[in-house]
């Protein structure tokens, strides 16, 4: 008990100045509201938004349901499509040949572009959505899986050989084990790109979840709404993220005995 | 010299009755290059045999043909009367790096072998079990690899080599990465638990010291391509060699002798 109080204090310590900075931040984006430098209709006090914040919460909840599954789902299909495609480039190299610049393209296509095109093709359920989202996650993961994969130590793999083990076998107990702690790098990334893929999207069309909502709130000039929604959206993505890194430290129970550890 | 003689031996008798494994006229190389060129080798039961050379002799090489890993370009491996070239997965494999996998706990690390070759997790799981204490590994079963210091990560690669092996390792310089004193105790247990569960060691090293205190033969393996230069066999039995081993004439001169084979 003790020393678990103590890694909490630890944490917290390292966490100052990070907090500080936050806190330095409002207060100054506060006073700017009252003392009157900006006026309230355009940049609400941090008070207003928490305000918004706290009496829309019920109805922020209601629409971030929605968004949470649109991103769910996109980030499942996004975490499939990398799967499969970075052990096909890992596995033929004519694959990763072929396939790696058309990937870096779909990168460099701006999502706010193409979210249209894909509301027009798919109509304004979910469908646009979740492949919106998909789009946007799939590239670290896959990018991650590739590291992964790359970093395996080839002395082991040809230990493995000659322990008699198959291409499968080496991939099951070797590969994809030694490439969990760059997936779920990728995965990280990609869980904050997936709320904010889903948000854009809803912006193009859709009748619930937080982007639909926060276009009615941009509508209607309710600027302290809108900042509600921009930080309740910020800590969705922080508890995702910080889903990642549980799922994480539950998956690679190793992970906390090794000395260079990644953050 | 000794070495024509085991040719001779061999190629004359095909049974290798006392034999466990033969390597007999392997050659190999890469492209245009020779790397190791008819080499002939064998390790009898219970026998601890070792590889001296310079680095560039083609040590390593000779031991991915032994292990299967390679198939060479001349010559045939052949483990208890049947013919192993090429095919992985007869003789362990063991190098200076211990390469246990970090996801793994020492048990299932251990076990590998045994769950590649089709055994149930948990049979394969019990079976190492059974082994260690013998290997003072004893309560480490459910740590990951980097909970271990090196020399008991060395151990667990040595149990692993073990159950993967049908009696023979193939050792490449499974302990020149720990310290000396490391080194001199997992020696002596290592002769020991050798002895206990019949284990029979073809070893590379390029410490001549270490060839010295373990080995019943030693060939000494040089030049470019690498050949078997000669064939040494300590005359005081294994067991026998204490640490004033070292102190003995015997002792030095067999050290002199390989000197004049590896700075040639």
């Amino acid at each position: 008990m003790k020393k678990s109080q103590n890694t909490i204090n630890k944490k917290i310590f390292h966490m100052w100045p990070a907090l500080a900075a936050i806190a330095v931040l409002l207060a100054l984006w506060q006073t700017a509201g009252s003392a009157g430098w900006v006026p309230n209709f355009m940049l609400p006090t941090p008070a207003a938004v928490i305000k918004a914040l706290i009496s829309d919460f019920p109805l922020l909840m209601t629409h971030a349901g929605v968004t949470l599954k649109e991103a769910f789902y996109g980030l499942l299909v996004g975490i499939a499509v990398a799967f499969v495609i970075a052990t096909l480039m890992d596995r033929y190299e004519i694959v990763y040949r072929a396939l790696y610049p058309i990937i870096v393209i779909t990168q460099t296509i701006p999502t706010i572009a193409i979210a249209p095109l894909l509301v027009l093709w798919m109509g304004f359920e979910e469908a646009p959505k979740v492949t919106l989202v998909a789009l946007t996650t799939f590239f670290p993961i896959t990018i991650g899986l590739l590291d992964g994969y790359g970093s395996v130590d080839k002395e082991a793999e040809s230990l493995m050989l000659s322990m008699g083990a198959n291409r499968l076998q080496i991939f099951r107990h070797l590969r994809f084990p030694a490439s969990l702690s760059h997936f779920f790098s990728g995965l990280r990334v990609s869980a904050s790109y997936a709320v904010v893929g889903a948000v854009v999207s809803e912006w193009l069309g859709g009748f619930e979840g937080l982007g639909v909502y926060m276009t009615r709130v941009r509508k209607a000039y309710a600027f302290d709404k809108m900042f509600a929604v921009i930080v309740f959206i910020t800590l969705v993505s922080l508890l995702l993220m910080a889903a990642v890194a549980l799922l994480r430290r539950a998956s690679m129970p190793w992970e906390k005995y090794e000395k260079t550890q990644r953050h | 010299m000794m070495n024509r003689d085991i040719n001779a031996t061999i190629t004359e008798d095909n049974t290798y009755a006392n034999e466990l494994l033969v390597a007999e006229h392997i050659s190999k190389g890469y492209g245009d290059k020779t790397i190791i060129e008819d080499i002939s080798i064998r390790l009898g039961r219970r026998e601890l045999v070792c590889l001296l050379g310079v680095s560039g002799s083609g040590k390593t090489t000779l031991f991915h043909v032994i292990s299967g890993l390679n198939k060479p370009d001349e010559g045939r491996v052949i483990l208890d009367g049947q013919d192993i070239t090429a095919q992985p997965g007869h003789v362990s494999y063991m190098l200076q790096k211990d390469l246990l996998l970090p996801h793994k706990k020492i048990i299932d690390n251990v076990s590998l072998p045994l769950v590649l070759r089709g055994m149930k997790k948990a049979e394969a799981r019990s079976k190492a079990a059974a082994l260690f204490d013998q290997f003072g590994l004893g309560g480490t079963e459910m740590d990951y690899p980097a909970q271990l210091s090196g020399g008991m990560r060395q151990r667990a690669a040595l149990l692993r080599t073990y159950l993967g092996s049908q009696g023979v390792a193939l050792l490449d310089e499974p302990f020149s990465a720990l310290d000396a004193l490391t080194k001199s105790d997992i020696h002596s247990w290592y002769l020991d638990v050798m002895e206990q569960i019949e284990l029979s060691t073809l070893f590379i090293t390029h410490d001549i010291d270490e060839a010295l205190r373990l080995s019943d033969r030693i060939y000494i393996l040089g030049g470019r391509p690498g050949r078997i230069m000669t064939e040494l066999r300590p005359e005081t039995a294994r067991k026998n060699r204490d640490r004033e081993y070292s102190l003995t004439a015997e002792y030095s001169a067999l050290k002199k002798e390989i000197m004049g084979y590896l700075n040639r």
